[in-house]
């Protein structure tokens, strides 16, 4: 029965902008501070108090429009919208309706039907509202100012999507875009990045659209693919009982896996927007749209060329390295640094995602130095130390940040070179092994596997294998 | 200015009542009827400025002719946590506390 329906998906999604400022003050946007550290008479809304736009705030959302192939307005104003809520403490939000700054764009994703190319309606630029914490122990809430002011822009797509595949494909272009020009770390779980899912079913090939629903801040990937399953499946049970689907805004519980209807805020949508009369229009000069399109950085799918061409990586490796702006940075200083482009890519591709999988971590939260870890390769190219020590090092790199160069030194982990020493070692393993000298002798080859590893294990863990195997080879 | 006498605009109990609602207001009927007829002229004043043919004007967004006012991305206060708290009704630490809210 699901397969009569066709299920029409548009995204609205909050972007936080990485700006040191709030949109219209100058107080920090820093996270993790005590609450209200962050506020001031703007950002709290005190009468009297004028707003002054931050410049980077345009140039980031322009920048995000242009790598989004949307037009630019060249002339852009703020609208009012008004609504009563804690979280907002002028009650209005200063927002873009009539004149967004950038419009009619969109990005190509990849499907499997092939790619496919979702449009973008607009993107304005807004003012963060405050965050409500609710107080355990009695019945009141908590306001926090710090985001209050904090710059966004909302990417409205075109309701171009058909399931939750392409929902996620589109959410992870945009998010690499953004990432890749450093308009916003786009982290979901920090709500850096939130979206809006608007969603209505409607019978296969039918023109028109369905009565939507939509369904507010859905916290990740995963989530918003369960949502929509979610969601999709209630509208078409409502249709096929022969009731309506009401138009309604709608709250996403993903540890139930059910959505409801949201009252309160909602009561009445009617946010009478008028022109905010505290800013002035933007006036986007050709001459600094100019400027603002020559300092836009190489996008993913440059990047991607390039890695193959350039650095004459696989194409596989060229995809995972260039999948996160962070990774992609990471390989490219490194790179530089030592001028082995496979080897880095093999440390980032094998240990690094291993052992970002293994803390559950994000290519975001990495936290060593594409110094340190080119001083490793360095390390273990030269043969100073040997590939199981470079592992053990790496950890340390990864976890701690630590200089390999000095780690390697206080622990005394380079690599035994001295022959004279290791014959000696290997003379004594030999005399407290005959059985396995034995066995070798009588064509069991695995036991000289048994002899290296006792040598390493006597050595504790430094001596070069290539050099154990010729003497143990040579002493049999 | 001129005196507005047409006095077409008619509105509705219903109107006054959802506006109030918007506002967070809550009026009294002696309050609903002045506000009624204070909208009631609003709404014929800008029936009196829509005879006036725009057609050839454009739409304007701001009433000064200044345009591009920006801040550069520096960040200035250190902490405004207790000017601003200052003004909190009701405080706790370092928050505001308001009544419960639903649905966050
Ligand atoms: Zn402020």
């Amino acid at each position: 029965m699901n397969k009569e329906y066709e299920t029409v998906i548009g995204l609205e999604v909050h972007v936080e902008l990485a700006t040191k400022t709030k949109i219209f003050c100058s107080c920090s946007t820093a996270f993790g501070s005590a609450p209200n550290t962050h506020t001031c008479p703007v950002c709290t809304g005190m009468p009297g108090s004028l707003p002054v736009l931050n410049k980077k705030v345009v140039e980031y959302a322009i920048a995000v429009g242009l790598a989004t192939g949307c037009e630019i307005n060249q002339y852009s104003k703020f609208d009012r919208k008004n609504y009563f809520y804690p979280d907002n403490p002028q009650n209005y939000q200063i927002s873009q309706l009539y004149l967004p700054i950038c419009h009619d764009g969109g990005i190509e994703i990849e499907t499997q039907a092939g790619t496919k190319m979702i449009g973008i309606h607009e993107i304005h630029m807004e003012e963060d509202a405050g965050k409500l914490i609710h107080d355990d122990w009695e019945e009141v809430s908590l306001v926090d100012y710090n985001r209050s002011g904090v710059p966004l822009i909302e990417i409205v797509s075109e309701p171009d999507m058909r399931s939750a595949e392409e929902v996620i494909a589109y959410l992870d272009k945009l998010r690499m875009i953004i990432q890749y020009l450093g308009a916003s770390d786009c982290k979901m779980q920090e709500g850096s990045m939130r979206a809006d899912v608007n969603l209505s079913v409607r019978k296969l090939g039918s023109k028109e659209f369905g009565t939507r629903t939509e369904m507010k801040n859905i916290g990740s990937f995963k989530a918003i693919a369960r949502a929509i399953e979610a969601e999709k499946a209630r509208q078409i049970d409502l249709l096929e009982s022969g009731e309506s689907v009401v138009q309604e805004t709608r709250r996403w519980n993903d540890e139930q896996g059910y959505s409801y209807a949201m009252r309160s805020k909602e009561d009445a949508q009617d946010y009478r927007y008028f022109p905010e009369p505290d800013l002035v229009p933007i006036e986007v000069s050709d001459q600094w749209l100019q400027k603002i399109r020559g300092r836009q950085p190489e996008l993913r799918d440059q990047k991607y060329k390039r890695y193959v061409e350039q650095y004459g990586l696989p194409a596989y490796d060229a995809q995972i390295l260039t999948s996160a702006k962070k990774l992609a940075d990471l390989f490219e200083e490194a790179v530089k640094l030592c001028e082995k482009p496979k080897k880095v890519s093999n440390w980032l591709m094998g240990e690094t995602m291993r052992l970002m999988k293994e803390h559950s971590m994000d290519p975001e939260d990495i936290a060593f130095s594409p110094v340190n870890l080119a001083k490793l390769i360095v390390l273990a190219d030269a043969g100073t130390i040997n590939g199981t020590v470079a592992k053990e090092v790496f950890e340390q790199v990864f976890a701690n940040d630590i200089d390999p160069d000095q780690y390697v030194e206080q622990k005394g982990l380079k690599t035994v070179n001295d022959e004279d020493a290791l014959r000696k070692t290997i003379a004594q393993i030999i005399e407290d092994n005959p059985k396995s000298v034995e066995d070798y002798h009588n064509g069991k080859e695995k036991a000289i596997g048994f002899l290296v590893g006792q040598t390493m294990k006597a050595m504790k863990g430094k001596a070069n294998p290539g050099m154990v195997n010729q003497i143990l080879k040579e002493l049999l | 200015m001129e005196q507005i006498k047409t006095g077409k605009n008619v509105i509705s109990d219903q109107t006054i009542e959802y506006v109030g609602i918007l506002a967070k207001l809550e009026l009294s009927e002696e309050e609903k009827q002045a506000a009624k007829k204070d909208m009631e002229r609003m709404l014929d004043y800008i029936d009196k400025l829509n005879e006036l043919d725009t057609s050839q004007t454009e739409p304007m967004s701001h009433i000064f002719s200044v345009k591009n006012v920006f801040r550069e991305d520096v960040a200035e206060h250190v902490d405004g946590g207790e000017d601003t708290l200052a003004n909190a009704p009701e405080r706790k630490d370092r928050a505001f506390v308001v009544p419960k809210t639903v649905d966050q």
